[in-house]
């Protein structure tokens, strides 16, 4: 294993979001700030930095990440994804982000990031989810604004078009 | 079950588009991550950042505060302290009359947990807050109080010599005739509360960047800050300049604030001081253990609350006794809290006949402010308990006692005893539909069939009037008719809007509303559309707030459910004059009467003759391009911008009545909740709120408002409490100790709707933002009583306090168990006792626990051990609980040596996280087979911001650190050498000092 020197700026190369970025950051840099205020990457959000409320959950490799429990210096060479990369393109919304708009699923926003990533990450594998394993899953997720119940619609609901466009696809 | 409400775009055209779901313009940027939240958006470069060294102790004089080590960190560029502050600033004011000082950091003495002492500002955050670690603050601990009654007591403890017997307000008030109507009533009954403190969280925390220009001496703030603007005030007073020499400007974006972002302003005063002294931008986003410990609270509140009672069940006179504890020290806007619902005393119902005393007190707890409902649940909660209580002692049902007191829907508007004018209702109406609609009946043969199978199940009831806008006035009711005589009249509740068409006749609006997530942007573009017969695409509004460029006023900001009443109906005042000024100019193009002139699908046209019509757009731009061929009575279209204040908003008359609100929503809450006969977890099985709060602009935000609201009070009402040992230590710091409710626990209410339209504001609409803050506690906590027949509960309703009301209190586990258990509840020393087996015989072991430099490499975290004497010692131990890392100075004594048998160890450990005290004793005795037994027990005791992480972390920290020392030892000793010399058992005592307890 390498041993960083605690004091000094290390070198650390990802692939956010399927392009390579770079930058650096001393050993105990959360990988938060350094998505955040290295890279630019202001989409994820920061509400307690004590891994409780969800807010700046990503996707490391493919894994479910609180990035505030995890040093940038540990995802040297991963492939992450954040909510900059859920859209399509710039001027449209994907599936689930659309059903959050039409649900009333954010009031604020600030939470909203992480829990679109769980969403996103959970939906790909699990293509018919119960009202109640939306709720076991979003128990790792705090918002303030909602009372919840529309995010659980908007999923719901992403997760029907989701699983119907497929059929589409693979009907046709 | 779910109804969320979806959205609806239909473009056909002539329906208004108020009062419709339409998506919101502000989701698209939070969805895609590019909200610009104030995190989120860059700083000038050369940007120092800031870091708050905050006090361990919740009462301490301020011995000395050495910063030298910390100044000689590189990156490092200054460190204030309170005298720093104070050089540059002037006390905050405070809300009575009394010659007491409020600082935004501590002077000589500290008044509760988490309180500033020093700002350390550094090129980095991470360089802000090693230095914090490296500043030494000596404090002489004073005795704490937390209780608002118990601060009262002859004995305890002042906090403020302008304070005498820590009371900052004491008012009497009698309206009618009380006396007489309880000493006629067959009846009085009353009831005694003792109301939590909680808070709204928002997810975000508070942010503020400050810069000096020392050239004007002005300081310009972005900060998310959310009103109200009367706070401006107060910041530049502290701040030593005009007011025109304090630009605060908020973000696009806020993270929530639910009144919680009002309390942001004492650190603009801070971090504006640090941006003086340094010369330099100062940027500080706060985390969020600062937050929960100190950023600001709800009031907790202590009431008696008596009625005098007919037969029936008529409610003849009430007497109120409240005693608000505004924390340690009065900040404005409190004590707002205790008079913003002033004229609302009597609730929903006909109540002629009240006095009140009305205490305000100060205790060693984090101050109070702003905060979702405030002061509304303190108030419904002791109004409509004793409701329940009239009810069962009468024998009558308690939705009859409500229905018998409530104030008959042909009395609007109707004058309150205290002075309220309720705008408009029909709270009987509303009721009806209500017990219809949730299906009432169905929840009482649902009681009837859990009961009968030993089940616990049961129904609260609440009737709430929801106040919104308040009057800037109210909380002069404090003062006495000569005070407010001598002081001046305040009143009213300035909102302001600034519609603006710009040269190729596109809208922008302008709001002073600085909204926290309530889509404010979208409903503006509904209400200004209409107006102009436009799209609401076709409209750009801007909410962010900039006092150096844009119209606000005290009143301005996003609180007291103020949008929907006020602001968003002075926007529509706003295009309504520009509009008439078009339809001037148009009429003059058309050759029509100005009469005759409809704004709609983006045309001004004739209403006779829709073919004769010129594009809205090309109206518009006149006033930019030929303002000379203006009419000669239409004046400029460029841009308007109206205030509005409705004149209803009286300041307090000579009897102290006041119209504290200028609206006055119903809410009729009743729920059914089931509790687990072993785990007392209580259930929610059905929430019925209906809502009447007027004309609705929009059903999804008001459903969205509702529902929030909803889950916050079901927060407060089953599980969140801001706790404090009695040595003031606070005791939930993180989320895993304050719990908030998540999907799991949230279900979804059951909404009604009526609209009653306010007669008092342009749109009808009144606010709906706070309402179930203020009636869904109650309304568990009624269920609660209901479900297991018990008089008193007191919030939040967690399964222990429930099993002690219905079991009695815990038997003490055995003893002998765990390594180690708290004494008892509210108790926070550690007490605990274990063992080890280490190598060697019991004088070698001894020479090695005397060994400085043996300890230093076996202690985990050890940096150094210095040796004063040799049985006095001092040693810097680093070490991270959980969340929480830090670095902890101990001193440690030995005494009652008895080598190399035992020795006892006293000492105590303070550092940036808080303070430490132990004893242990340590013995030492052959194993027969050549090794050492070691015993210990400790008795241990911390506080501080250790204190108020969880109390599992620590348990678990310390046996886990335990076992490492002994594990080192052991290894150690198996090495061989050792060497004699001084004695260092003050390692297992660091350890012990600084880390042991916690567990409350
Ligand atoms: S910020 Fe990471 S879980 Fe809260
Ligand atoms: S939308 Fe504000 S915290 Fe979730």
């Amino acid at each position: 294993m390498t041993r960083l020197k605690a004091d000094a700026r290390h070198s650390v190369r990802l692939t956010l979001n399927g392009k390579p970025v770079q930058s650096e950051a001393e050993p105990r840099m959360l990988l938060s700030d350094f998505l955040r205020h290295q890279i630019g990457a202001t989409g994820t959000h920061v509400g307690c930095e004590h891994g409780v409320c969800g807010a700046c959950t990503i996707v490391v490799d493919g894994m479910l990440t609180r990035s505030c429990l995890t040093l940038a210096a540990q995802v040297d060479g991963c492939e992450i994804q954040t909510v900059e990369g859920l859209a399509p393109s710039a001027d449209r919304l994907g599936v689930l982000q659309q059903a959050f708009r039409r649900n009333h699923a954010l009031q604020c926003g600030f939470c909203t990031a992480g829990i679109l990533m769980s969403l996103d990450h959970y939906l790909a594998r699990n293509p018919a989810p119960t009202e109640a394993e939306i709720r076991d899953l979003l128990s790792g997720h705090l918002c303030r604004c909602t009372g919840y119940t529309p995010i659980i619609q908007a999923a719901l609901e992403a997760a029907a078009q989701l699983a119907s466009s497929k059929k589409e696809t693979s009907d046709a | 079950m779910l109804q969320a409400v979806k959205s609806a775009n239909p473009g056909s055209g002539d329906e208004p588009w108020v009062g419709r779901s339409i998506e919101r313009v502000e989701d698209a940027a939070l969805l895609s991550g590019h909200g610009r939240f104030i995190d989120d958006l860059g700083v000038q470069p050369g940007t120092l950042h800031a870091t708050i060294l905050r006090s361990p102790h919740a009462h301490a004089d301020v011995l000395s505060i050495d910063v030298e080590a910390a100044k000689r960190l590189p990156g490092v560029a200054a460190i204030l302290i309170g005298s720093d502050v104070k050089a540059v600033t002037t006390s905050l004011v405070v809300g009575v009359k009394a010659p007491v000082e409020c600082w935004p950091i501590a002077m000589d003495r500290v008044r509760y947990v988490g309180e500033p002492v020093a700002v350390i500002v550094a090129s980095d955050r991470a360089r802000a807050e090693d230095a914090a670690e490296l500043v030494n603050v000596e404090y002489r601990p004073r005795a704490a109080v937390v209780d608002p009654l118990g601060t009262l007591s002859p004995g305890a403890p002042l906090l403020h010599d302008g304070f005498p017997g820590n009371l900052a307000s004491d008012r009497h008030f009698s309206y009618g005739d009380p006396e007489k109507a309880f000493a006629d009533a067959p009846h009085r009954f009353s009831i005694d509360i003792k109301y939590p403190r909680s808070s709204c969280t928002p997810i975000e925390t508070y942010g503020v960047v400050a810069s000096h220009d020392a050239g004007e001496d002005a300081f310009e703030v972005l900060a998310n800050f959310q009103g109200p603007f009367s706070i401006h005030t107060v910041i530049a007073r502290a701040l030593k300049v005009p007011g025109n020499r304090l630009r605060l400007r908020t973000p696009p974006d806020s993270g929530g604030s639910f009144g919680v972002k009002q309390g942001v302003f004492p650190y603009i005063v801070l971090i504006a001081a640090a941006a003086r002294v340094t010369g330099r931008p100062v940027k500080w986003i706060e985390d969020r253990l600062e937050h929960l410990t100190a950023s600001v609270s709800a009031t907790n509140r202590a009431t008696t609350l008596a009625a005098a009672v007919a037969t029936d069940g008529k409610i003849l006179a009430l007497d109120w006794d409240q005693v608000e504890d505004c924390g340690a020290h009065l900040r404005a806007p409190e004590p707002a809290t205790l008079y913003r619902m002033h004229g609302n005393l009597t609730g929903a119902y006909d109540i002629r006949h009240v006095k009140i005393r009305n205490r305000v007190v100060v205790t060693n707890k984090t101050p109070t402010g702003l905060n979702r409902g405030f002061g509304g649940p303190q108030v419904y909660f002791a109004l409509e308990r004793l409701v329940q209580r009239i009810a069962i002692v009468l024998g009558l049902d308690p939705l009859d006692v409500i229905k018998r007191n409530l104030i008959d829907a042909g009395a609007f508007p109707y004058r309150t005893a205290t002075g309220a004018l309720l705008d408009s209702g029909d709270y009987q109406e509303a009721i009806t539909r209500a017990v219809e609609q949730g299906r009432l009946a169905e929840l009482r043969a649902k009681r009837d069939e859990v009961q009968a199978r030993g089940g616990l199940y049961g129904i609260g009831f609440t009737a709430v009037v929801e106040p919104s806008v308040s009057n800037m006035g109210y909380i002069t009711t404090v003062l006495t008719a000569a005070e407010r005589r001598k002081a001046g009249p305040k009143n009213g509740a300035q909102a302001t809007a600034t519609v603006g068409l710009d040269p190729v006749g596109s809208v922008t609006v302008h709001v002073a509303s600085v909204p926290q997530g309530q889509g404010h942007r979208t409903v503006l573009s509904q209400v200004v559309a209409d107006v102009f017969g436009l799209q609401p695409k076709d409209i750009r509004v801007n909410t962010e707030i900039d006092t150096a460029k844009d119209a606000w006023s005290i009143a301005s900001g996003n609180y007291a459910s103020r949008f929907a009443a006020a602001v968003a109906g002075t926007a529509k005042v706003a295009a309504e004059r520009v509009a008439g000024r078009l339809a001037r100019i148009a009429a003059s193009q058309l050759n029509v009467e100005a009469a005759d002139i409809v704004f709609a699908r983006g045309f001004v046209s004739s209403k006779h003759n829709p073919e004769n019509r010129i594009a809205f757009s090309r109206v518009a731009a006149l006033s930019h391009w030929s303002p000379g061929s203006l009419p000669d009575d239409a004046v400029q279209t460029i841009r308007e911008t109206v205030f509005w204040t409705p004149p209803e908003l009286t300041p307090p008359d000579e009897d102290d009545r006041i119209n504290s609100s200028l609206c006055h929503g119903f809410i009729f809450d009743f729920c059914g909740v089931e509790i687990d006969r072993t785990t007392l977890e209580t259930r929610i099985d059905r929430y019925v709120t209906m809502h009447d709060c007027g004309t609705i602009l929009h059903p999804g935000m008001v459903d969205g408002q509702i529902r929030g609201g909803f889950a916050q009070a079901l927060g407060a009402a089953l599980y969140e409490e801001y706790a404090y040992a009695e040595d003031g230590s606070f005791l939930t710091g993180t989320f895993a100790d304050y719990l908030l409710p998540t999907t799991t626990e949230v279900p979804e209410p059951e909404i009604i709707h009526m609209e009653t339209p306010s007669p008092f504001t342009p749109l009808g609409a009144k606010g709906v933002g706070e309402g179930n803050c203020m009636s869904t506690p109650v309304c568990i906590a009624n269920a609660v009583a209901d479900a297991l027949g018990v008089a008193d509960v007191t919030l939040p309703l967690v399964p222990a306090r429930l099993a002690e009301m219905v079991r009695r209190a815990e038997p003490p586990p055995p003893a002998g168990g765990a390594a180690a258990a708290p004494v008892r509840e509210g108790d926070r020393r550690l007490r605990g006792e274990g063992q080890a087996s280490v190598q060697g015989a019991p004088e070698q072991v001894w020479a090695m626990l005397l060994d400085p430099d043996t300890l230093q490499s076996v202690i985990p975290g050890c940096q150094r051990v210095d040796r004063i004497t040799d049985t006095h010692f001092r040693a810097d131990v680093t070490l991270g609980i959980g969340p929480v890392s830090g670095r902890y100075r101990a001193d440690v004594e030995l005494f009652d040596l008895d080598p190399p048998r035992a020795v006892t160890v006293r000492g105590g450990a303070t550092g940036a996280l808080g303070f430490g005290k132990a004893e242990g004793r340590i013995t030492l005795a052959p194993d027969g087979s050549g090794g050492t037994k070691l015993t210990y027990s400790y008795d241990a005791a911390i506080g501080g911001k250790v204190a108020s992480i969880g109390g599992r972390l620590l348990d678990g920290a310390t046996r886990v650190i335990i076992g490492q020392f002994f594990t080192a030892l052991a290894r150690k000793a198996g090495g061989g050498s050792a060497t004699g010399g001084g004695f260092s058992l003050f390692a297992v005592l660091t350890k012990l000092v600084s880390l042991f307890g916690g567990r409350r």
